[in-house]
Formats: C-alpha cells, sequence, structure tokens
C-alpha cells in the first residue's frame, strides 16, 4: 500500500515543526504506525527517503524503543504494568488472569486480531495502581476480573471507555496518530482529574 | 499551588487558566529584562524538581549571552522514573501552565525554540498538550517570539536522562552524552540548552506572578517552596499531595489516612526506585533534599511507594532489577553487563536457590556498577539492592534457608480476600 498524497502532505508538515529535519525521526515512526499498525520496510524507506538518511539509519531508531513494532498489534493493545508496585498490587494477577484469558503470551495477539497483549514498565500512574493501558490510555485501579471484563468488551467490539481518557477508546492506529501530533478534537473529553490526584487539594480544602 | 484549580472539571482549557490568571504572569516577565527574570528565579531558591535539586534559576545563568547562537529550551516530561506520577496528572489538568512557564523561561535564556518531550505511552495527556499548545498559539501567547513543539518519545526510559533526551530529539537512539561538555554550552544541536523537569517549569509562573520573597517564605531552609509528593501502595488514600518542602512521611500517612487497615509499614522509596530505599525508622526525616540525603538518600521525585509487611523485599527489588536491565540502554559495560548479571542473582535469590555468598556477590557487582557507569541509571540499579541489603539481610538469607520465597503475594495485592 502506497502512501497517499494526503498522508505524505501530514510527514512533510511533521518535519516542518523542527529546525533541523531529523528531529522528526520519532513522530514520522509513529505516523507509519497509524498507517500499518507496525513499522515495516515500506515505512522505513519512505521515511528514509523524506529525512534523506539511510534506511539503516531510520531502523536503528526504530528497533531502539519499544513502542515501535515490528510486526502487527491488536487492534487495541493492552499494557499490563508489571514493575514493583503495580505488580505487588495486583499487576503480575491480572498479567497471568489476562495471558490465560485470552490464550496468548507476552507479545501475543488473539486470531482475530482484536486484543494484543504486554507487560509494561511504570506508566505514571502509581496512585491508580494497578494500572492496565490501551492504546496508551488509563484503565486505573484494576482487578484480574475488570480487566478480564475490559479485553471482552474489546473483543466484542465496544471496548469499554478509559477511565481518564476521551469517551471512546480509540484504535491502535489512530492512538498511533495522536502520538504523531495529530489532532483528533477529542482532548476536551474525559475527566480533568481522578480522585487520587485531587485528594491533596480536597485536604487542605477541609483545612489540613 | 500547581495544584489549585485541578478540582475544577474544565482546568486544562485556556478559559480556564485565564480564568484564575494565567499568561498573566508570562506578560509580566516579557515586560521584564531576561536577566532580572533569571535573578528572580534565583531569588526564590527553586530548585530542579526531576531529581537532582540543582538551582533552576542557576541552571538559567550558565547560558552564554550575546554569543549570537541559537538557545534551547527542553522540558523533561519523560517522567519514567517508577513510582513517579506527578508530571502526568499535572499535565492532563493544567497544560497551560507549563506553556506559560516555558514562555518565561524561554524569554529568560534567550531562546526561540523550546520543546517538550513527553514519555509516548500516555495518548491522552498528549491529546490535551498539543490542544493546549494550539489554543496558546491562537491566544497569541505563543507563536510571537517562541515557538513550542511537543515531542512524543517511544516507551525508553533512559530518555529520561538529559543528555539521552537529547539525542533522541535530534532523531538518534536515545543514549547518554559524555559530559562536559553540559547542556548549557553544548546540548541541543550542540547550541547552549536548558533542560528542566516539567514541576520546576510549571512552578515559575507562580513565582513571577508573586514575587521571589513569597515563594521563599514556604519550604525549608535550602529547600524552598512547595512541591507535588505522589504517595503510592499499600495506604488508604493513594493521591498526589502538595505540600511545602520538609514534610515527612508521618506528617503525610496522618493526614491520608494512614497505612491500609490491619497492616504496617515495612519499606518505602522517598523518591523513585532509584533512591535507596527507607524503612519505618526514616518516617521523621524530613522530605526535603538534604533531609533525605541526611538520611543516606535522596529526595528524588518525591515518589513515595510504601510496601508493608505482606511484600517480599527481594521480589520488589527483582522487579525493579529487571526494569534497570531492560532499559539499560546498552551503551557501557558495566550498566549493560552488569545488570543482567545482578537480574540472574536476584532471581536465583528469589526462587530459594541462591546462597549467603550471592549477596556478597551482588555487592560487589553494585560496587562495580556505581560511580563506573556512564549516567546515572547504573547508579540507582545499585540502589534499591544496597540498601535493602543492608535492611533486610535477614529476609535474604531466609530466602536461602526456605529454599523458597516466605512470602504469599496474594497478601499484598490490593484484592486480597476479596474474589478477584
Amino acid at each position: 500500500m502506497a502512501y497517499t498524497e494526503d498522508q505524505l502532505a501530514v510527514m512533510e508538515a511533521i518535519i516542518a515543526r523542527y529546525p533541523r529535519k531529523r528531529s522528526a525521526i520519532m513522530p514520522l515512526l509513529h505516523y507509519s504506525q497509524s498507517i500499518t499498525g507496525y513499522i515495516n520496510n515500506e515505512g522505513i524507506e519512505i521515511i528514509s527517503e523524506l529525512l534523506e538518511l539511510e534506511n539503516a539509519e531510520v531502523t536503528a531508531v526504530s528497533t531502539f524503543y519499544t513502542q515501535y513494532k515490528n510486526q502487527p498489534v491488536g487492534e487495541y493493545h493492552v499494557g499490563v504494568c508489571t514493575n514493583t508496585l503495580c505488580a505487588v498490587m495486583g499487576g503480575d494477577a491480572i498479567f497471568a488472569g489476562l495471558k490465560e484469558h485470552l490464550g496468548v503470551e507476552n507479545d501475543g495477539v488473539t486470531a482475530d486480531g482484536k486484543v494484543s497483549l504486554e507487560h509494561i514498565e511504570c506508566n505514571a500512574a502509581c496512585d491508580y495502581a494497578p494500572v492496565v493501558m490501551a492504546n496508551w490510555e488509563f484503565y486505573d485501579n484494576q482487578t484480574v476480573q475488570s480487566a478480564k471484563d475490559l479485553v471482552d468488551s474489546m473483543r466484542s467490539g465496544n471496548p469499554k471507555p478509559p477511565t481518564r481518557g476521551p469517551n471512546k477508546l480509540v484504535t491502535w492506529k489512530e492512538a498511533s496518530a495522536v502520538l504523531a501530533g495529530v489532532n483528533d478534537g477529542l482532548a476536551n473529553e474525559g475527566v480533568q482529574a481522578g480522585e487520587p490526584t485531587l485528594l491533596g487539594l480536597k485536604l487542605s480544602k477541609e483545612g489540613k | 499551588m500547581l495544584s489549585a484549580h485541578w478540582d475544577e472539571k474544565d482546568s486544562f482549557t485556556i478559559q480556564a487558566y485565564k480564568r484564575h490568571g494565567g499568561y498573566t504572569a508570562s506578560a509580566k516577565a516579557l515586560a521584564m529584562d531576561p536577566d532580572a527574570v533569571i535573578q528572580l528565579v534565583k531569588d526564590s531558591g527553586l530548585r530542579g524538581r526531576g531529581g537532582a535539586g540543582f538551582p533552576t534559576g542557576m541552571k538559567w545563568g550558565f547560558i552564554p549571552q550575546g554569543d549570537n547562537k541559537d538557545h534551547y529550551l527542553v522540558v523533561n516530561a519523560d517522567e519514567s522514573e517508577p513510582g513517579t506520577c506527578k508530571d502526568t496528572p499535572l499535565l492532563m489538568a493544567n497544560p497551560h501552565v507549563l506553556i506559560e512557564g516555558c514562555i518565561i523561561a524561554a524569554h529568560a535564556i534567550r531562546a526561540k525554540h523550546a520543546f517538550i518531550y513527553i514519555r509516548g505511552e500516555v495518548t491522552h495527556v498528549v491529546r490535551r498538550m498539543n490542544q493546549a499548545i494550539e489554543d496558546a498559539y491562537a491566544a497569541g501567547y505563543l507563536g510571537n517570539g517562541v515557538e513550542l513543539v511537543l515531542h512524543v518519545g517511544a516507551g525508553a526510559y533512559i530518555c529520561g536522562e538529559e543528555t539521552a533526551l537529547l539525542d533522541s530529539l535530534e532523531g538518534f537512539r536515545g543514549q547518554p552524552r559524555l559530559r562536559p561538555p553540559f547542556p548549557a554550552i553544548a546540548g541541543l544541536y550542540a547550541r547552549p540548552t536548558v533542560v528542566n523537569n516539567v514541576e520546576s517549569i510549571a512552578s515559575v509562573p507562580a513565582i513571577v506572578a508573586n514575587g521571589a520573597e513569597w515563594y521563599q517564605s514556604m519550604g525549608t531552609e535550602k529547600s524552598k517552596g512547595t512541591t507535588l509528593y505522589s504517595l503510592s501502595g499499600h495506604v488508604v488514600n493513594p493521591g498526589q499531595f502538595e505540600a511545602p518542602l520538609g514534610i515527612t512521611l508521618r506528617e503525610i500517612l496522618e493526614l491520608s489516612g494512614g497505612m491500609r487497615k490491619g497492616h504496617k509499614l515495612k519499606f518505602w522509596t522517598p523518591g523513585g526506585s532509584s533512591t535507596p530505599l527507607f524503612t519505618d525508622e526514616h518516617l521523621d526525616v524530613p522530605l526535603d533534599y538534604e533531609g533525605v540525603a541526611g538520611a543516606g538518600s535522596m529526595l528524588g521525585t518525591k515518589a513515595l511507594q510504601i510496601f508493608d509487611e505482606t511484600t517480599c523485599v527481594v521480589r520488589a527489588v527483582l522487579r525493579w532489577t529487571e526494569f534497570y536491565k531492560h532499559e539499560s540502554c546498552g551503551k557501557c559495560t558495566p550498566c549493560r553487563e552488569g545488570t543482567w548479571w545482578l537480574v540472574q542473582i536476584l532471581r536465583d535469590l528469589e526462587d530459594g536457590k541462591g546462597s549467603e555468598a550471592d549477596l556478597a556477590k551482588l555487592l560487589d557487582l553494585c560496587d562495580n556498577i556505581m560511580g563506573r557507569s556512564f549516567c546515572a541509571l547504573g547508579d540507582g540499579a545499585t540502589s534499591p539492592i544496597t540498601s535493602s541489603i543492608k535492611y533486610f539481610r535477614d529476609e535474604y538469607i531466609a530466602h536461602v534457608t526456605n529454599g523458597a520465597c516466605p512470602f504469599d503475594p496474594i497478601a499484598s495485592t490490593l484484592f486480597e480476600g476479596v474474589d478477584a
């Protein structure tokens, strides 16, 4: 599948944000994932051409960062935090439960292509532990059962919304476009903060 | 100060920010001489909130002036240190305060370009931040003297290290650079660059609006102002607590409801997993830069991860060590090879297959990583190991004599006793 004129125009606009064009390599890789779902040879070649780099230079960057995938992931990519705090609070049990429930191992994708599973590192939401991410949106305070319900909702085509995110979970490709800097118009949806974020403020207003 | 209006539903919009006086501090700063802005921030006593605690105004003052070179401001929003969760909710609730801080800081250091390097695993925060930047351009706050670009990372903890971050922003693999030269002399594109944490820059508008003396009036002698403490783990109420520097964990626990019912504190991190562990002996250590350092750890990112007596410290440390091994960029041998071996030994110990001699081996390995790695990632990897052996040697030995981990992992989950 060749990239369309419109897509190439978006890529040129991304490059124009930077004083030096090589700096655009990361958003271009995110954008490439929004088109093909993962980084394939065509994506590498187009980015190389646009940035006047060798394919090997772009590949070197894409393989360094874990968010760039070298094979397709699910429409909904689920990450379970198993860094120490989330793991101890239940992340290990959630990850084990999802592996069994979905019948996949780490980095596996369900046969219907709907859900992929990965154990992830600390995602900066420790006050909402245990944390599950889907397409890098927050699902806070999960249990084994709530995580199973979440992936079931994805497989039935009607995913539960994030706890701190838009009203509807976007797909992996749509999320990748957001990471590339494309405005999907959903910034104003969802809460401004969850309860833990506001706890200190609440205490200070109570005069503590 | 930072969290004042987070409880308003539309707190992240430009309208809400302006309703509370937003973008008046930048107008005031832009009317000032850049050097006067630097002096004001120096006088406030603001210190870097990313972990090291370097005085922010002094960092700005290192940028050579009148050198006819481009200068850059880079905000480190690559929040990834285990336990650290303050910048992410800040940006979700109030992205404009960071933008206004950027406008002021860029003016002070005479930079025309500013970048926010944000971690890639937070889609909604990226959305909010980009929308806020768009709105600030439309309102004319950006684009008239300073350009601001949000740069989204892609899952590499090492990019929180400032020189690796700069390499990443230039379009390379994120690996740290040798210092000197420091970024203030040769940073982004080898030009003078200030790299500051989100919370540091977000603290600047209030300092400009209210003055250095006001800021100085909060905190302790050498650690001024308020800061965000992030409480997580086995507590009744985890969350963000903004308080003057120098508060103690005992005070925070008393205010917030304490440990989860029927359990007691076993160990905790004062500022993320790279800061040596504390125990219940350290409940009254003042949580400012000097206080925590004086007790043998570091204030770091003020990520207070709290673990109760159900938690196996060997399992906790093994998991952090696996993280450092995974995130080691591979550039230097002590960290790349050392973290790999640390994981092998700790895994054996946790599985009850280790020996007492393994503890000496762990400490020897740590000794060969600490101070001998290219950057602080290697140093940080040794912190949980050396501190846990210091305080919990008996528990390591119990794994050896028991031939297995003596803890039940289910007892430490939040859904313990519940049919999850």
